[in-house]
């Protein structure tokens, strides 16, 4: 029974309905600790057994729900759930009898409207942070066990929007591979051993006054974890903190000193800019705040009657990403020359003569686009990209300057980070220090520098020159095998902390379950540094708060801990004039502006979209998760744009050697249009060599090629090898084949024929049929998705993935076509391979009314409900295939395999969401729309004797898309917002001309071009017979 | 007695340029009829090429053993279907050994009804062809289940859920035509069989083969009234499994027509599947007449005259199924549907054109060789000829699967089918099984009609003795 | 020259008297004849069906046809009536939309039904009025019988019949050119 060891659930069930519970980890910790002696949980499990939990297990609705369709236990058997439930009640039964100080967890009680759990989970407020900022998070807790994210609505980088990495950080809670004890040379130690070490480390500092002390950290967004080291620092004044984050954002600081002499940090209003200039920014991917940006850039792309009130995004790029495929003008440009074109941009603006244009960009556009900028001053919004150098950041602030979007479209806070820092400086010296011997100690609190720091400084190597070496990390990873001391890291699921938004809100981070493997928090172990070895996190965070919250601490922190907002936190707006002249060349840390020779490849640097800087490469959910517009999954690629590969005569799954100065690594290639040409992207995050099941050996490191003098931007050759790399991509397929597949239009010709998108069709007017339609008195469910909204972050993917228990097949089956993502986001080109325009569209069951699978089903296993749901009836099903064959949307997946045997794994089988059904081998399954959030929503109104309200049921994708482009709701409420949508003169059915009838329906796009430049609608793209995969 | 003292027949004489070639070589009695195909099945010693082709066979259906016992060990997904294309060899050979399976019932009922004598030399084996075919064809709807351990839901039992079959879905049509037609091909194979038993059972020496054929041939005794009786129910089955044949392969072509995916919902499906049936089955039947007359002397009973006939057939029904290509073609284009535009184009350009047009070539090219009698009537080409057919109707049911599944109406989930090793290894191991049931046949029981080829001896003449 | 044969079976009971014939022609010339002498309850046994033997043993056309018919007709009811019967009274369920009866889809489950009772009916409607199986029967006593699955030809008048008597029966069988007559034990 060791698979018990795989955590506790510590909130039962049965939390009262006040929410309010009492809980005592320290007793609970203590007892665990004391009964895993030998036979861990034994004693436990015989008390699960007692005859009065016996008869309360019966009372549980969710018994079934892990019971596979035709009986067989898929993951976990009812026996072994019942017995975790058992530990968890006993345990929160023991929380009666201790003396300890008591800490307690508000549950959020209160959900806002459009949350509606499946049974009955509760919701907990909390926070994740990621590269420096944090996102607040509602968690469903089921019977204490952690099962999906959802987003705050009252946290301003959330508004109850969440993104991938949130989605997905549940699976990184219970991955059977982080490592789970704490381990001096590979050898397990318990934590006393390691106190003991530390403080004997320190002692021998004192003399010295901790000059040979280093704490490395990621970009700390916690004021606690903050407040603790510098309480270290005082103790050891020759002691250094270094923040070193691979995705950081040294520029942008960087670039607000150049402008404004201090690094604030900027807060964009896109809900109140008319027309956007990004310079290489896509801010709708990543970055601070980007939800919040997606939320109020979408929120201005909701088209009215009349197509009033669209904002207009001209994006420059130098890598193709979901910002420029939403722009309406968008300009692929090398790196290196955005920023002339910044420059040529602020002079327009400011009417002087455009100085140098950057090759391929003409005047006319650049004209145009400062008179659209002049034509909406102080409504307009200029921003650059983390990875562009400082000067680019400085000219953006210094046009928003200079067009009054200043306190406008823009204000400056105070950075959110405790302490701002130029971390490639610090990381600089602290490898100098380490190489000259000059470091004794080195604490590592998260991060993983041995892989991600840049090549040139070997941190590796360097690293063994210090004597004492301790690695905090969630897995025993590369930085972790080079260290004496690992301590398993906490989730932050795990652990208490607190952290701070890209606007400075501060959160308290709160757990929902008890360390799974005794993982330690950075805050424990820095307060082992401390004269408090002993103080737990909860009473740390406490201190840090206890002055700030006001007389009345207590309701304070409950309100603090209920709403996952602390009030009042959010910095200050500071008046800030930007210098209006920028000098010619950015700083030390820019230093690669010049742009390549003809020969040479300029070659780019980015995090990776979905593992990002390789701290998720073991996460199945992102891995399998296809990038926004490659579709790739399980894998990074040199990624270059069809003319360079003609050029030097490359196809798909070539294996290239791609180098810089002397280093250089095989990277496989992957044509995208739109890239600009002579430039290479390369993704880093991948070739991890330690980091467990799924992420070792995935990919290429594109670290080994990035130096601390070219960190985003190099220049660099590419070579053929001859080589062939399987790649596994989920949409080979990116052309629309001249079908109106998604259909858009002009903002001009949307006013002058609004119906345009019916024109595109012969569809049978509303919705008319050979059939006489069934008679219903009851709901009438239905999905719009607006497709003018859709930024295609792959949120609703996951959020779909984590709410349904939708197994990771991995790269081969992938690559077999066999992905189970119940809704998959579709990515199409139009107009000109060199410069294509982008169309998104969520494609999940269309719930046809006519629907052609259920025709064909030979044991009825899919039918209609009353309310119009598609039903899928797993235990009913055959597997015959014979209605994803007739799926015209192709929306359905198989289990070819036992693909849910990964639920078996001991703490995976936790992660299930007990409502939904795990599937067997040989089973059809799709878009349920839900049902089981349907389904609860139901019983609670009528239970309440009324009709559910429109918003009442939200599915999980609509719930996560941060854009508020998917809309669910009930078509025979003439009011809901869904029915008004479908009454939209945009709204079209996919496919409706085959009389499909579908339920989810889409909202045509309209783009919002600049009338002085020409752009027509393209949706056409050269067709290519004969290739199998053919994106060009 | 002595007056009709059968003389050895000249085996291995056939006219050159078969021109009216007579259904049976000249100077068999009953007796030397009889006798010939009787001692192929009584004689004691077992000719070494049997044993060889078995032998190879039965080898063949152990690698189906094995396929299928992985198979159901790790699910379908061993085999390269996916989605878009949920449908790949499975149904493929299903389709493909169904229409071989056509032949037999064609050959012993239609032509039975249109009086054509030569059908009788060789109705018994196309028919006991088209029961194994049927048996290997029989397999896959069973095998390409995701949980194959259900597949008795799709038959309507009575169950304490309540539940029935779903009666619109084509797949609980085919159930019910390949049972349907499965037994009753059986039957009429059985009942062809009584007389013949009933000769076995008197003509064997051996203690055991009597008492068999003894139980077989039910008492038979070749009484007049039975005779009578034997003959209209003979005539009634053929009347019964004539449309029926035609139903089966519709039937199986609905599983397409019914599908709304471009490529499959057309209307000359039905029509030009059943050709297509026809055409593969007459090939499978010169697939394996000519190497059988050859081996076991038969050229007298299958004579030069069966070979041109269903050269003949073949012919036809070759034209037919290329009608219903071009049409499908036009169509495509026709019809202005977008989606079935590309699906045509697609299947000649992309990436599936070459099995499309080795499909042409097999199908519509070589045929064109039996226009000529030299063709007709040199065995061993008419059976290079069949060979190519044969695999020409495989490929077309490839094409008609898996080029419609894989390029549909949403570009974005278009996706490209490989078959793997187990589709192979499952496809060669039912031809393996066929074979061993066809040897098994040849040896134990006859495989040429004997009372039938009585009925064509002069001796059987009225005319002569009144 | 005819040759007779009756073996001496002491206490046996005469079935039959058995003639046997080379060529079809004979049997039927003998049938003809025997029939006009007014023998009835008597029948001929060839290697192959013989239609001529049909009117001259004057056998009333069987009835088989109609039990075929009626077989067909049963099957085709009891398909439908199923299928009618569970989609819309035992299980009502909206499948793609299409109504409950949608009767064009039940017709090729009707017809393969109907197909098989009635080929079914066929088959073993023949096997039931010709009594079979029937392992022994008298006439397996002749003596050469077994050729009357080969090349011999057989005609028998049963004891039973009226105007059956053995010396008159023998020789009559011999003026019609039997090879051999021959008496068979029941």
């Amino acid at each position: 029974m060791s698979d018990l060891r795989s955590g506790l659930p510590v909130y039962s069930p049965s939390a009262p309905a006040s929410g309010d519970e009492t809980l005592d980890f320290r007793a609970l910790a203590r007892r665990r600790d004391d009964e895993r002696g030998g036979q861990p949980w034994r004693s436990l499990e015989e008390l699960a057994k007692s005859p009065e939990f016996e008869a309360m297990l019966h009372r549980d609705e969710n018994a079934a729900v892990f019971e596979s369709p035709s009986g067989e236990t898929a993951g976990v058997d009812r026996r072994e759930l019942f017995q975790y439930l058992g530990v968890s009640f006993a345990l929160a039964g023991l929380t009666a009898c201790t003396r300890q100080p008591a800490e307690k967890i508000v549950p959020y009680v209160r959900q806002p409207e459009e949350i509606v759990p499946g049974g009955k989970p509760l919701f907990y407020a909390t926070a994740m942070t990621l590269a420096g900022s944090a996102t607040g998070l509602l968690i469903e807790s089921h019977e204490g066990r952690p099962t999906k994210a959802e987003g705050n609505p009252l946290h301003p980088a959330s508004l109850g929007a969440s993104d991938p990495f949130a989605q997905a950080s549940l699976y990184g809670l219970y991955d059977p591979d982080r490592s789970q004890t704490l381990l001096y040379l590979e050898e397990i130690r318990p934590w006393a051993s390691f106190l003991g070490a530390i403080r004997a480390a320190l002692d021998g500092e004192r003399a010295s006054g901790g000059a040979g002390l280093r704490i490395l950290t990621e970009t700390v967004a916690s004021p606690t974890l903050a407040r603790q080291i510098g309480e270290i620092l005082r103790a050891f004044p020759g002691a250094r903190w270094i923040q070193w984050e691979p995705a950081g954002r040294d520029n942008a600081r960087a670039g607000a000193k150049l402008a404004f002499g201090e690094p604030v940090e900027p807060i964009y209003r896109f809900e109140d800019a008319d027309v956007i200039l990004s310079l290489d920014a896509d801010f709708l991917s990543f970055g601070a705040g980007h939800l919040r940006s997606t939320r109020g850039f979408s929120s201005r792309r909701r088209v009215g009657k009349d197509g009033a009130g669209l904002n207009r995004l001209y994006a420059i790029e130098s890598s193709p990403g979901n910002t420029g495929a939403k722009a309406d003008h968008r300009l692929a440009m090398r790196a290196a020359d955005v920023e002339s074109f910044a420059r040529a941009v602020a002079a327009a603006v400011d009417g002087a003569a455009t100085s140098s244009v950057p090759p391929g960009v003409s005047p006319a556009f650049l004209s145009a686009l400062a008179a659209d900028l002049h034509a909406h001053r102080g409504r307009s919004l200029v921003l650059a990209g983390d990875h562009q150098p400082p000067a680019v950041h400085a000219i953006a602030h210094a046009v928003n300057a200079a067009l009054g979007n200043a306190g406008r479209t823009v204000t400056y806070v105070e950075p959110a980070e405790p302490a701002v820092s130029d971390q490639m400086g610090d990381l600089r010296t602290l490898v100098s220090d380490m190489d000259g011997g000059r470091v004794r100690t080195l604490i590592i609190l998260g991060g993983n520098p041995v892989f991600t720091a840049p090549a040139d400084f070997q941190f590796g190597d360097r690293l063994q020159k210090v004597p004492l070496r301790v690695h905090l990390a969630p897995s025993f990873d590369e930085t972790s095998v080079a260290c004496q001391w690992h301590i398993p890291e906490a989730h932050f699921l795990e652990a208490w902390s607190d952290a701070r938004a890209f606007d400075g809100t501060a959160t308290i981070v709160q757990p929902l379950i008890l360390p799974l493997w005794g993982g330690r928090s950075a805050h424990e172990v820095v307060a082992a540094m401390s004269d408090q070895p002993e103080k737990s996190a909860y009473d740390i965070v406490r201190d840090t708060w206890r002055p700030r919250l006001g007389p009345d601490f207590e309701a304070a922190w409950r309100r603090a801990l209920h709403d996952g907002v602390i009030p009042k936190t959010a910095s200050a707006e500071k008046s800030v004039r930007a210098k209006a002249v920028v000098p010619a060349t950015g700083s030390a840390s820019t230093a690669s502006t010049p742009a390549p020779g003809p020969a040479g490849l300029e070659i780019l640097f980015r995090p990776d979209p979905m593992i990002h800087d390789g701290r998720f490469a073991n996460n199945g959910w992102l891995q399998e998760l296809p990038k926004p517009l490659t579709k790739l999954t399980w894998d990074n690629a040199a990624i270059v744009s069809p003319a360079t590969a003609a050029r030097l005569g490359l196809a798909k799954e070539d294996v290239v050697r791609l180098a810089v100065g002397a280093r250089s690594v095989a990277a496989p290639i992957w044509i995208e249009p739109g890239h600009p040409d002579d430039s290479v992207t390369v993704h880093f995050g991948y070739g991890r060599t330690r980091a467990g099941r799924f992420g070792t050996g995935a990919g290429f490191n594109a670290y080994a090629i990035r130096s601390s003098d070219a960190l985003w931007i190099a220049n660099g050759s590419l070579t053929k090898t001859g080589g062939k790399h399987p790649l596994a991509c989920t949409q080979m397929h990116q052309n629309m084949e001249g079908r109106d597949i998604v259909r858009a239009a002009n903002a001009a010709d949307f006013r002058k024929d609004p119906e345009f998108a019916h024109r595109q069709t012969e569809a049978p007017k509303n919705g008319e049929s050979m059939y006489a339609p069934y008679p219903s008195d009851t709901y009438a469910w239905a999905m719009a998705i607006d497709l003018n909204q859709c930024v295609g972050c792959n949120a609703c993917v996951i959020a779909c993935q984590s709410e349904n228990n939708i197994p990771v097949v991995g790269k081969d089956q992938v690559r077999r076509g066999r992905e189970m993502h119940w809704i998959r986001l579709d990515h199409y080109y139009g107009g000109n391979p060199a410069l294509p325009q982008h169309f998104f569209q969520p494609v999940p069951c269309m719930h046809c009314e006519n629907a052609p699978c259920e025709l064909v089903c030979p044991v009825g296993a899919t039918v209609h409900s009353a309310e119009g749901l598609n039903d899928m009836v797993y235990n009913r099903c055959v597997g015959t295939r014979y209605c994803s064959n007739n799926c015209p949307y192709k929306v359905r997946r198989f289990n070819f395999y036992h693909y849910s045997t990964q639920f078996r794994a001991p703490s995976m089988r936790m992660l299930a969401n007990p409502d939904v059904t795990v599937r067997w081998r040989g089973v059809m399954e799709k878009c349920t729309y839900c049902v089981q959030r349907i389904n609860g929503a139901k019983i609670d109104s009528e239970l309440a004797g009324r009709r559910v309200k429109d918003g009442e049921i939200t599915t999980a994708c609509a719930q996560a898309c941060p854009a508020d482009a998917i809309v669910f709701g009930d078509l025979a409420d003439k009011e809901s917002r869904v029915s008004k949508l479908r009454e939209d003169p945009r709204s079209y059915g996919l496919l409706e001309e085959i009389g499909t009838r579908p339920r989810t329906t889409y909202l045509a796009q309209v783009r919002n071009p600049n009338p002085a430049i020409d752009e027509p609608v393209r949706r056409d793209w050269p067709r290519v017979y004969g290739e199998e995969t053919d994106q060009q | 007695m002595s007056a009709r003292e059968p003389q050895p027949p000249r085996a291995g004489q056939e006219t050159p340029g078969g021109g009216h070639v007579p259904v049976i070589q000249p100077g068999y009695t009953f007796g030397s009829v009889t006798d010939k195909i009787g001692q192929i099945v009584l004689s004691r010693k077992t000719p070494m090429f049997w044993w060889f082709g078995f032998g190879i066979s039965f080898l063949i259906m152990m690698v189906l053993l094995g396929a299928v016992g992985y198979l159901f060990f790790q699910g379908v997904g061993i085999w390269g279907v996916n989605v878009p294309v949920g449908w790949g060899f499975a149904i493929v050979n299903f389709v493909w050994w169904i229409g071989i399976g056509h032949a037999g019932t064609l050959i012993s009922a239609i032509l039975l009804l249109l009086r054509q004598e030569w059908r009788t030399s060789i109705n018994r084996f196309a028919e006991a062809m088209t029961l194994f075919a049927v048996a290997c064809a029989g397999l896959f709807p069973l095998l390409h289940l995701g949980r194959p351990w259900l597949a008795y839901w799709l038959m309507p039992y009575p169950n304490t859920m309540g539940l029935w079959p779903q009666w619109r879905s084509p797949l609980v049509w085919d159930v019910f035509a390949v049972s349907t037609y499965a037994s009753v091909s059986a039957l009429f194979w059985y009942v062809g069989l009584i007389p013949d038993f009933a000769t076995l059972r008197d003509r064997a020496r051996n203690k055991g083969f009597q008492i068999v054929y003894g139980m077989l041939s039910l008492g038979w005794r070749g009484s007049a009234q039975h005779w009578h009786r034997y003959e209209t129910a003979y005539l009634l089955l053929a009347g019964l499994a004539t449309p029926l044949v035609i139903s089966v392969h519709t039937v199986v072509s609905f599983d397409f027509t019914v599908g709304i995916i471009p490529g499959w919902h057309s209307t000359i499906f039905p029509p030009y599947f059943v050709a297509g049936a026809i055409y593969a089955g007459f090939a499978m039947v010169l697939t394996l007449s000519i190497p059988l007359r050859k081996l076991y002397g038969l050229e007298d009973f299958i004579t030069l005259r069966h070979l041109q006939n269903m050269g003949k057939i073949m012919l036809a029904t070759g034209l037919i199924v290329g009608y219903g290509y071009m049409i499908e073609a036009f169509m495509g284009w026709y019809s202005g549907v977008p989606a079935e535009g590309y699906m045509t184009t697609s299947r000649m350009l992309g990436p599936y054109a070459p099995s499309y047009w080795a499909l042409i070539f097999c199908n519509i090219v070589t045929p064109q060789t039996l226009w000529f009698r030299k063709v007709r009537t040199t065995p061993w080409i008419l059976f290079l000829v069949a060979m190519v057919v044969n695999v020409g109707m495989w490929l077309e049911r490839f094409v008609i699967v898996v080029t419609s599944l894989h390029r549909d109406y949403l570009p974005s989930s278009w996706g490209m089918y490989h078959g793997t090793i187990w589709d192979w290894a499952t496809f060669i191991g039912t031809i393996g099984l066929f074979l061993s049931l066809l040897f098994l046949f040849i040896r134990f029981l006859p495989m040429i009609s004997i009372f039938e080829m009585r009925t064509l001896v002069p001796e059987a003449d009225m005319k002569d003795e009144a | 020259m005819t040759q007779f044969e009756h073996d001496p079976g002491e206490g046996g009971h005469l079935y039959g008297l058995m003639a046997e014939f080379e060529s079809p022609a004979e049997l039927l010339g003998a049938s003809r004849r025997a029939y006009e002498e007014g023998y009835r309850k008597m029948d001929a046994y060839s290697p192959y069906p013989i239609h001529e033997l049909t009117e001259a043993l004057g056998i009333r056309p069987t009835k088989l046809p109609w039990l075929v018919l009626a077989g067909g007709i049963v099957g085709c009811g009891a398909a439908l009536l199923m299928m009618w019967f569970s989609a819309t009274i035992h299980y009502p369920i909206n499948v793609g939309g299409r109504p409950l009866a949608s009767w064009p889809m039940f017709i090729p489950i009707t017809f393969e039904v109907t197909v098989l009772f009635a080929s079914v009916t066929a088959v073993f409607g023949m096997l039931g009025m010709n009594g079979l199986p029937m392992p022994y029967h008298p006439v397996f006593n002749a003596p050469r019988f077994a050729l009357a699955s080969r090349d011999r030809f057989f005609l028998c008048i049963e004891a039973q019949d009226p105007h059956f008597d053995l010396d008159r029966t023998s020789r009559l069988l011999a003026t019609l050119g039997a090879r051999i007559v021959s008496e068979v034990e029941d």
